[in-house]
């Protein structure tokens, strides 16, 4: 490794850092200004044109803020706990392949078969690693310890029972996600991200793992705590939830990594089942460009077309997760319990099964995914036909029904 | 750079341990546990095995102490009293097994230290998922099978333990009526 290839992951990491604590800082916007629409309001419109400064203004508040430790609480994991939350939102993004520019000028290798053995260096992907997925499941599953510690240390009933909430509920849905992205990876056969991006040629990923889908939308919304699954900062229980004593900028980290989270689990959605930043017609954009400028620029066209893709995608899927915010009041913590344990995980197990057999029983790659699909869609009918669920109506006993005996 | 980045990780890793053993709150030991399984990952990953990592940090970081920080923060047991240990033999016999363990291990590097190390074809595919998936389904089938159903047999237990106590909870509710 030469001191290029060191300055190259240095401005990489740097790159990605800067982009993704932005996108944190516009999102809130997105947010905010889209819950309003939803619910009829108008939202931060002040700060700048469309409320466009609003960000700047809330960092520099929160910057000013004055930063207190309370005496009671357990100073040194206190403070360490908004960094154990911050620096698993951010190292996530490390496998993310966000576009392909292969900087040897050769634009043909992001397409190549990933075991063809032309030398590929992307730069829009900071490692490719061949256990990638496993990677990104590790960093989600120790993204637990933030929020957890911040809870117990904060020596305050409140915070303590929105970290023991976080850390069931998280180790609860790990178990549904792991099944879900199992299930992509088996279709696949591959551990690396870029190698899932690069196998969705004809088909996206949403086709044979539909059902895949459905359970990775929804356990990644439990993981990374947010609305209809945010019980660990359920204001009207919680006060504030783990994050009650905390202010200032500990609190901002806090606040960042969830919507860093958020975006991450968003991209890796994108990655796993939209095909990543491929879009049709990119291979013909490679040639015609090559056709007209030379392979530099078609290697450049095709690295910043599979960008723009890929964050198209990205903001479709940040304004699904607004538009979920906005629809679906918070589950009660036993339902959210049973959905986790007695819903997700046996249809992700299920899911398991059906793609091992389906590959197996079918060779032809489309015709596989068909079925899949179709197996998909009749599982989740017939799973969301059964309403076993008890509503509150059957909770009550009337006193005509009470047995007489027990009256007297 | 691998020896300097090995020398640094074992360093953690012991700083680690020790540190676990001396804390005197049960949540910081856990959190000194997980910077010795962090410096771990690490070494695995210098010994060209990143599945290894990712399964260490998952398993052991993400779900083990997990659960073990769960347990401490729900029973509120993170402080040690100081009561002398109920079982006095505990302390002299761990001393006498951690030795035997650091015997082992000396003899062991002592033993392999001359010996040049196995080197060429094997590291190329060494330790990445798709050899360590075939060894697993093959060579080592009946072990991998027999740990699952280890695994089911606790996790039929944990359901009937349970159920057990949840009949009688509610016995015991309908006698107290």
């Amino acid at each position: 490794m030469n001191w290029l290839d060191i300055l190259i992951l240095v401005i990489q990491c740097f790159v990605i850092a800067l982009a993704v604590t932005t996108a944190f800082a516009y999102l809130t916007l997105f947010e905010r200004r889209l819950l309003a629409r939803f619910q009829n309001r108008v939202g931060p419109n002040r700060a700048g044109p469309d409320g466009f400064l609003q960000p700047l203004a809330d960092a520099v508040k929160l910057f000013f803020k004055e930063d207190i430790v309370p005496s009671a609480a357990d100073r040194a994991v206190y403070l360490l706990a908004p960094a154990m939350a911050v620096i698993p939102a951010i190292i996530i993004w490390a496998v993310v392949p966000f576009g392909c520019l292969n900087i040897n000028w050769d634009w043909r290798a992001c397409f190549n078969d990933p075991y063809a053995t032309t030398p590929l260096r992307n730069i829009l992907q900071i490692a490719e690693i061949d256990v990638g997925v496993l990677y990104l499941l590790a960093v989600t599953s120790i993204g637990v310890y933030g929020i957890t510690l911040a809870g117990w240390s904060s020596n305050n009933k409140y915070s303590m029972l929105g970290g023991i909430r976080s850390s069931a509920q998280l180790v609860s849905y790990e178990l549904a996600l792991g099944c879900a992205v199992l299930a992509v990876v088996m279709t696949y056969g591959t551990l690396s991200t870029h190698e899932i991006v690069v196998l969705q040629t004809s088909l996206w990923g949403i086709v044979p793992q539909f059902l895949g889908f459905v359970l990775f939308m929804i356990a990644s919304t439990a993981e990374v705590v947010r609305a209809p699954f945010d019980l660990v900062e359920a204001e009207q229980e919680l006060v504030g939830g783990y994050n009650t004593e905390y202010g200032s900028m500990k609190f901002a980290l806090f606040f960042m990594t969830e919507y860093i989270k958020l975006i991450a689990v968003s991209a890796i959605a994108v990655t796993f089942f939209f095909g990543g930043w491929r879009f049709p017609g990119l291979q013909t954009l490679g040639t015609g460009v090559e056709a007209l400028a030379g392979p530099i620029a078609a290697s450049i066209a095709v690295g910043l077309a599979s960008l723009g893709s890929f964050l198209l995608k990205l903001v479709a899927f940040l304004f699904l997760s607004v538009w979920i915010r906005a629809s679906w009041p918070r589950l009660r913590y036993d339902r959210l319990m049973d959905l986790g344990w007695k819903w997700l995980l046996p249809l992700g197990l299920i899911n398991i099964v059906y793609t091992a057999v389906v590959y197996v029983l079918l060779p032809n790659q489309q015709v596989a995914a068909f079925v899949l699909f179709g197996l998909s869609l009749i599982t989740l009918a017939i799973a969301g036909s059964f309403s076993r669920v008890p509503k509150p109506v059957d909770n009550v006993t009337y006193v005509k029904d009470l047995p007489r005996s027990a009256g007297d | 750079m691998d020896l300097a980045l090995f020398l640094i990780a074992g360093a953690v890793a012991l700083i680690g341990a020790v540190a676990m053993l001396m804390a005197r709150n049960a949540v910081h030991s856990a959190l000194f546990l997980l910077l010795n399984f962090a410096a771990i990952a690490v070494l695995f990953l210098l010994l060209q095995s990143p599945f290894l990592f990712a399964i260490q940090l998952t398993v052991y970081a993400g779900a083990i102490m997990v659960l073990f920080l769960f347990v401490v923060m729900l029973l509120g047991a993170e402080q040690v009293e100081d009561t002398p240990d109920r079982i006095a033999w505990q302390r002299p016999l761990g001393l006498l097994l951690g030795l035997a363990l650091l015997a082992v291990a000396v003899i062991a590097g002592l033993r392999t230290g001359t010996t040049p190390l196995p080197g060429g074809e094997a590291v190329a595919t060494f330790g990445n998922p798709a050899s360590l998936g075939a060894l697993l389904f093959t060579r080592y089938m009946l072990p991998f099978q027999i740990t699952g159903v280890i695994l089911l047999i606790a996790v039929i237990g944990v359901v009937v333990l349970n159920q057990r106590g949840r009949q009688s909870a509610e016995s015991g509710q309908a006698t107290g009526d």
